[in-house]
């Protein structure tokens, strides 16, 4: 049970970095609190797994401190820090039954017998292997092994944080629901910190209260489900996030007056006395609705997906996405974008200007 | 569907039929023929049934040979399976001293067997050899010429320091297919060093030590070339194992019959050990 900490932190598999690109972790600052679902979402190769890797302390961070509860934990081993982790692919121990598979964390840690017995039975029966519990892991289906790497990361009562790096990827989708929605109940059962790390945004959407979007050894934003979406504080959030995602155009600031194309964007946005090396503004297709004038489009494309149109656009500046009611009138050949001024940003150099 | 029948098929497999009798069918048949026959001079041949067979299985020395053999072979695959295991677990996993150990281990093995047996010949001789001129200094009274004890503990280090090699190559390549997720879960799990070991790593190792294990039974169970060199079968008969007395009846003593009987018997059982070991090895292997 604690606070986790995360100060300065900076990490590189090279023994000397020159680049930006030689790290994999660049000044990470965070703080999880304690009991919080996060999920860590961000594209392969961003540096998910690393910093997972290094708050359970299987690796040591080029620079910077991990605190647990105040107390640095830095250089302590993932034993002393007291974590679950979970992987990618399962991991069993071949020679042994799922019961002692399960007991195994507590054996090590010199539990009694029969709270072993009981909290063995007690997450058998929650992710549904009581029915083979004295059987060989080895010879279970992959979702069956991986659902005892979970039980063997769940079995432990008190540890400071469960950690899920991609837990789901090798269980098949029917099953992905149910073990998900039995995660999410259970963090609210024992309400423990987890950490959820996907690149898949229904996954971390649905898992987590605080979502943590890695794009490039960075953080680029932290937030409710519901920010990352109406707010993205980086361009790619915006377009990583949201199905089909944010429309990124360029755009000319003269003055604070905002134009793409020579059109003018209303924004609540101040912007004076600032320069960037590209500007661009944002905004979802949620939020764009055809009007009698505004920014010129040729039509090109309508799908309907039951739900709601998606209809695809081309400006002068660039193709533009925008979704409408499925009831809606869709005019054809050219037509007029309107932004809605609340959710429509301005980005400069990919971050947000406010 | 309907499928044609064609036995022109068959034609292709004449090619390997051909090469399969000329290397291993009619060989084996001569020696068959042999160990049911009495032989004379001007291929002059008498049916006998199976008496060298029951004169081979009741004969002392046979049982004496087949002892030493036994005891050989048991005594090197208990030092060279653990001894390589640790090497290969203690062996750099990454850098240039992967390469380096690598090399190193290789050598022994690319050796040809009668050169090892000259080697070591000279190299434990008690008057000018490294091994046993210092051991005569350190005041051990060694002579492998003379000594049977002194004789079996040279042919075990000859073969040990000849294959552990090959253990430790087999068991390296088994550790590292091991993902580095086992040994990082193991960690967060809070095993001890000897579960890793015995949990994770032995059991991933479990193919290829059942190879290491049948190659080392097969090549120790038929040793001849290294123990014929080093020691031709002595001092007396101490170190005169299965195929080193096999020979000597056969060419020696110019025994056909008895030594073809000796073969396919000693054959017997090198192929009835290998497939009982390799069933119980792979006994729980059908699921995963």
């Amino acid at each position: 049970m604690s606070k986790i900490s995360l100060k300065n932190l900076s990490h590189s598999y090279l023994s000397s970095q020159v680049n930006k690109e030689d790290w994999a972790l660049r000044n990470v600052n965070i703080d999880w609190n304690d009991g919080g679902a996060y999920a860590l979402l961000g594209p392969s190769g961003c540096g998910k797994t690393t910093l997972l890797n290094i708050i359970s302390g299987l690796i040591n961070p080029t620079e910077g401190q991990i605190l647990f509860n105040g107390e640095d934990v830095t250089n302590k081993n993932p034993v002393e820090r007291n974590i679950a982790q979970i992987f990618q692919f399962p991991v069993i121990y071949d020679t042994m039954t799922v019961f002692d598979n399960l007991a195994f964390p507590l054996k090590n840690r010199g539990i009694s017998e029969q709270e072993i017995k009981q909290k063995v039975e007690e997450i058998a029966e929650m992710l549904e292997l009581t029915s083979t519990l004295h059987n060989r892991a080895s010879g279970l289906t992959a979702d069956g092994k991986q659902k005892i790497s979970l039980g063997r990361g769940l079995v432990r009562s008190d540890v400071n944080v469960i950690m899920f790096d991609e837990p789901l990827t090798v269980i098949d989708p029917h099953l992905k629901w149910i073990l998900r929605s039995k995660l999410k109940e259970l963090h609210q059962k024992i309400n423990r910190t987890m950490i959820y790390v996907t690149h898949d945004q229904t996954e971390a959407l649905t898992f987590a209260d605080q979502v943590v979007v890695m794009h490039e050894a960075e953080i680029v934003q932290i937030g409710t489900p519901v920010e990352l979406f109406e707010k993205p504080r980086h361009t790619f959030v915006g377009h990583f996030i949201g199905s089909p995602g944010m429309n990124i155009l360029p755009c000319k600031i003269d003055n604070g007056a905002i134009s793409i194309n020579g059109n003018k964007i209303e924004t609540k946005i101040d912007i004076k006395d600032k320069s960037f090396s590209k500007t661009e503004v944002g905004i979802r297709p949620e939020f764009i609705e055809f009007n009698e004038k505004g920014l010129p489009v040729k039509i090109l494309k309508v799908s309907n997906t039951g739900r709601h149109k998606i209809i695809d656009t081309e400006s002068e500046s660039g193709k533009i996405k925008v979704i409408a009611k499925s009831s809606d009138n869709i005019p054809t050949g050219s037509a007029f974008l309107n932004f809605k001024k609340d959710y429509t940003y301005v980005y400069g150099d990919n971050w947000i200007i406010e | 569907m309907n499928k044609t029948v064609n036995q022109k098929a068959w034609l292709f497999v004449i090619p390997v039929f051909v090469l399969v009798a000329f290397n291993a069918i009619i060989p084996l048949m001569t020696v068959v023929n042999y160990a049911f026959q009495e032989t004379f001079g001007n291929n002059v041949f008498m049916w006998e049934g199976t008496r060298w067979f029951k004169q081979i299985l009741l004969s002392d020395r046979f049982h004496a040979a087949l002892g030493r053999q036994i005891l050989f072979t048991l005594i090197i695959l208990f030092i060279q399976i653990p001894l390589g295991i640790f090497i290969a677990l203690t062996m750099p996993k990454e850098g240039i001293g992967v390469s380096v150990c690598l090399v190193l281990m290789s050598m022994p093995l690319l050796i040809p067997w009668n050169v090892v047996g000259a080697m070591w010949n000279i190299f434990a001789l008690p008057d000018i050899g490294f091994l046993g001129h210092s051991l005569n200094a350190l005041g051990f009274d060694y002579n492998f010429t003379q000594q049977s004890g002194d004789a079996w503990f040279t042919t075990v280090l000859m073969d040990v320091w000849h294959w552990t090699s090959l253990v430790v190559l087999l068991s390296y390549a088994g550790l590292r297919s091991i993902q580095p997720a086992y040994y990082q879960a193991a960690e967060i799990d809070g095993a001890s060093r000897w579960s890793v070991f015995r949990h994770i790593e032995l059991p991933k190792m479990k193919k290829v030590l059942t190879i290491a294990i049948l190659l080392r039974f097969m090549d120790s169970f038929m040793i001849y070339t290294e123990p014929f060199v080093l020691t031709g079968g002595g001092p007396g008969n101490a170190t005169a194992f299965l195929s080193i007395d096999l020979v000597k009846m056969a060419l020696g003593q110019f025994d056909l019959g008895p030594a073809a009987a000796m073969s396919l018997i000693y054959f017997f059982i090198v192929l009835t050990v290998c497939w009982v070991f390799y069933n119980l090895m792979m006994k729980n292997e059908g699921q995963s």
